[in-house]
């Protein structure tokens, strides 16, 4: 038999062994930029904020008298934007995706179209507000209307929505689709019942992902006519209406501290709203991911 | 019944006996040719698929196995820049005339890949996939636990018919599939290596199952394995490749030699066919 050189204890190349520790305190360090600008952010916030957040702030309008300010009409008008956002940008993105992912032949009209939308995705948000200006509130007399609002944001999500659905479409292996093609599934019937599915996760993701994006655009929205004053909750599509971040950039801008800290208390509001649906719609993904698994 | 005409001279004699004697063609191949772009899969082949019968193809990878079988179930329509040329009939009807609908003939044909490809749904849900696009769906319960008998997997599957499909081994996964093309009663069963992904106990329950099913469904299998296709098949197709860069045309897959199993394993007329079943090249 044979008798083993090395011995199995560890080598003491020091050099080796400092690089080592050295790539891994930068790997956590960097980790750790993100979190604690998050922890730095949040404490901060909810310090000033915390306090301010009751019924009679949630429930008032807007005031030039700091103890009656409340954030009401943004409120509304956020969780407006939001489902008129989603309404919109769902079925367009994911129709979108399924197409470009499904059907669409392979040629340079579709080519052209899929680096547009890749674009698209990096356009400065404040050019969709100047195109909703232009567009819905000018061309198509919609005005300062919640519908102009929540147009311009569909478009700023739309690109989002219809990369990550493409993505998570792609996923899906394509022997799922040739089974189901030889079962006798037309080619419809193979994406409805079998692709699109597996790909709700994904699809939610991307979703999310990008609503996320839209609650908290201030840019597109003071371009395109939000007010920061309003008297009155919107309860149709073409009524003027505030958003919480429009809200937030008013209170901010003001030099009394007492707005400092409404404007801190709005935006864990904001954050609560965010949280509140970004978690129904991990909920719902969660439930697909079980059901597909 | 004449169905031999433009019948390739690379058949035997007896298989003329074999068509002449009972047996039935569902499907008549004449001079198929298929390609993908530019690149030639498979040319002028040309043979009968017998009812009820497992028609065994096999040959040297790139011979156009899996081109061939997907031809019969125009599952080759479904690739980009794919082209078939020649003609199929089946049961007497041009598979590929103009007016018929590929997706009716994937409901005749039925088809088991060489990977199980389960759906993410439950083992219930998979069987009743077909079923349901066919609106089959009157006593789905009793198609599906027919379907589960069929492919010999009903008796490992009764208590948990609604657990996902994935939690199945490997095995089981590909009688579920098998199960799957069962449930609307097809014609034709095409299996494209459906053991290559499987361990021998599992591949020997699946040829267990063709033996029963033959009597019942005409098979066509594409197989690597030619103790496989030995063990299993009626007749035999041998698929090789001709053509290559130094005769200045690019390889093809060919229909080499059509017969009996028998007559192949153990008389082959053709040197190549005889070459490769002993296993001097392939």
């Amino acid at each position: 038999m044979a008798t083993v050189a090395t011995s199995l204890r560890r080598h003491s190349n020091v050099r080796e062994q400092l690089s080592e520790r050295v790539v891994a305190v930068f790997l956590v360090g960097a980790t750790l930029v993100g979190l604690l600008a998050l922890v730095v952010l949040l404490v901060t916030v909810a310090r000033s904020g915390a306090g301010q957040i009751d019924v009679p702030f949630l429930r008032n309008f807007a005031s030039r008298i700091p103890e009656r300010a409340g954030i009401w009409p943004p409120l509304v008008g956020t969780l407006w934007l939001m489902g008129l956002v989603t309404l919109f940008s769902f079925p367009v993105g994911v129709g979108a995706a399924i197409y470009l992912e499904e059907f669409a032949p392979k040629n340079r009209i579709t080519s052209v179209i899929e680096t547009n939308i890749a674009n698209l995705a990096a356009v400065p948000s404040i050019i969709y507000g100047l195109l909703g200006l232009a567009v819905f509130y000018r061309a198509l007399e919609m005005g300062r209307s919640l519908l102009t609002g929540a147009l311009t944001l569909t478009l700023l999500v739309l690109p989002v929505i219809i990369i990550s659905s493409r993505e998570a479409l792609r996923a899906v292996p394509r022997s799922h689709r040739l089974g189901a093609m030889a079962l006798g599934a037309t080619k419809l019937e193979a994406v409805y019942k079998t692709v699109l599915p597996s790909a709700v996760p994904g699809i939610m993701t991307g979703t999310i992902l990008g609503l996320s994006r839209a609650i908290g655009e201030t840019a597109p929205l003071l371009v395109a006519g939000a007010a920061a004053f309003v008297a009155f909750t919107p309860d149709n599509l073409l009524d003027a209406y505030s958003a919480l971040p429009v809200q937030i950039f008013d209170w901010v801008r003001r030099p009394q501290p007492e707005f400092q800290a409404l404007a801190a208390a709005a935006i864990l509001v904001l954050l609560g709203v965010l949280l509140t649906m970004n978690s129904i719609a991990i909920l719902i993904r969660n439930r697909y991911d079980r059901k597909t698994r | 019944m004449n169905v031999m005409t433009q019948r390739p001279n690379v058949l035997a004699p007896d298989l003329e006996d074999l068509v002449n004697e009972h047996e039935t063609s569902v499907f008549e191949v004449r001079d198929l040719t298929a390609s993908y772009g530019a690149t030639p899969a498979i040319e002028n082949v040309s043979l009968d698929i017998f009812d009820k019968k497992i028609t065994a193809v096999i040959g040297p990878s790139g011979c156009g196995k899996s081109t061939f079988i997907r031809c019969f179930n125009r599952m080759n329509d479904l690739v980009a820049g794919a082209h078939v040329g020649g003609k199929i009939f089946y049961r007497g009807e041009d598979l590929y005339a103009e007016d018929v609908d590929a997706v009716e003939v994937r409901r005749r044909i039925g088809m088991v890949f060489q990977q199980p490809n389960p759906f993410p749904k439950s083992i219930y849900d998979n069987v009743a996939f077909g079923l349901r696009v066919n609106r089959m769906t009157d006593h789905l319960d009793d198609r599906v636990e027919k379907a589960l008998q069929d492919a010999a997997l009903w008796d490992e599957v009764k208590r948990k018919i609604k657990d996902p499909a994935s939690a199945l081994s490997g095995g089981q996964q590909q009688r579920l599939c098998i199960a799957r093309a069962l449930a609307t009663n097809p014609d034709v069963l095409l299996m494209d290596e459906p053991c290559s992904a499987l361990d021998p106990i599992a591949t020997t329950k699946i040829e267990d199952l063709m033996h029963e099913l033959k009597a019942d469904y005409t098979i066509v299998i594409v197989t690597h394995n030619m103790q496989q296709a030995a063990r299993v098949s009626d007749l035999t197709a041998f698929f090789s490749v001709e053509g290559s860069a130094e005769t200045d045309r690019s390889p093809r897959g060919v229909l080499v030699e059509y017969d009996t199993t028998e007559q192949i394993f153990t008389a082959p007329n053709d040197r190549r066919t005889e070459d490769y079943i002993t296993g001097r090249f392939g």
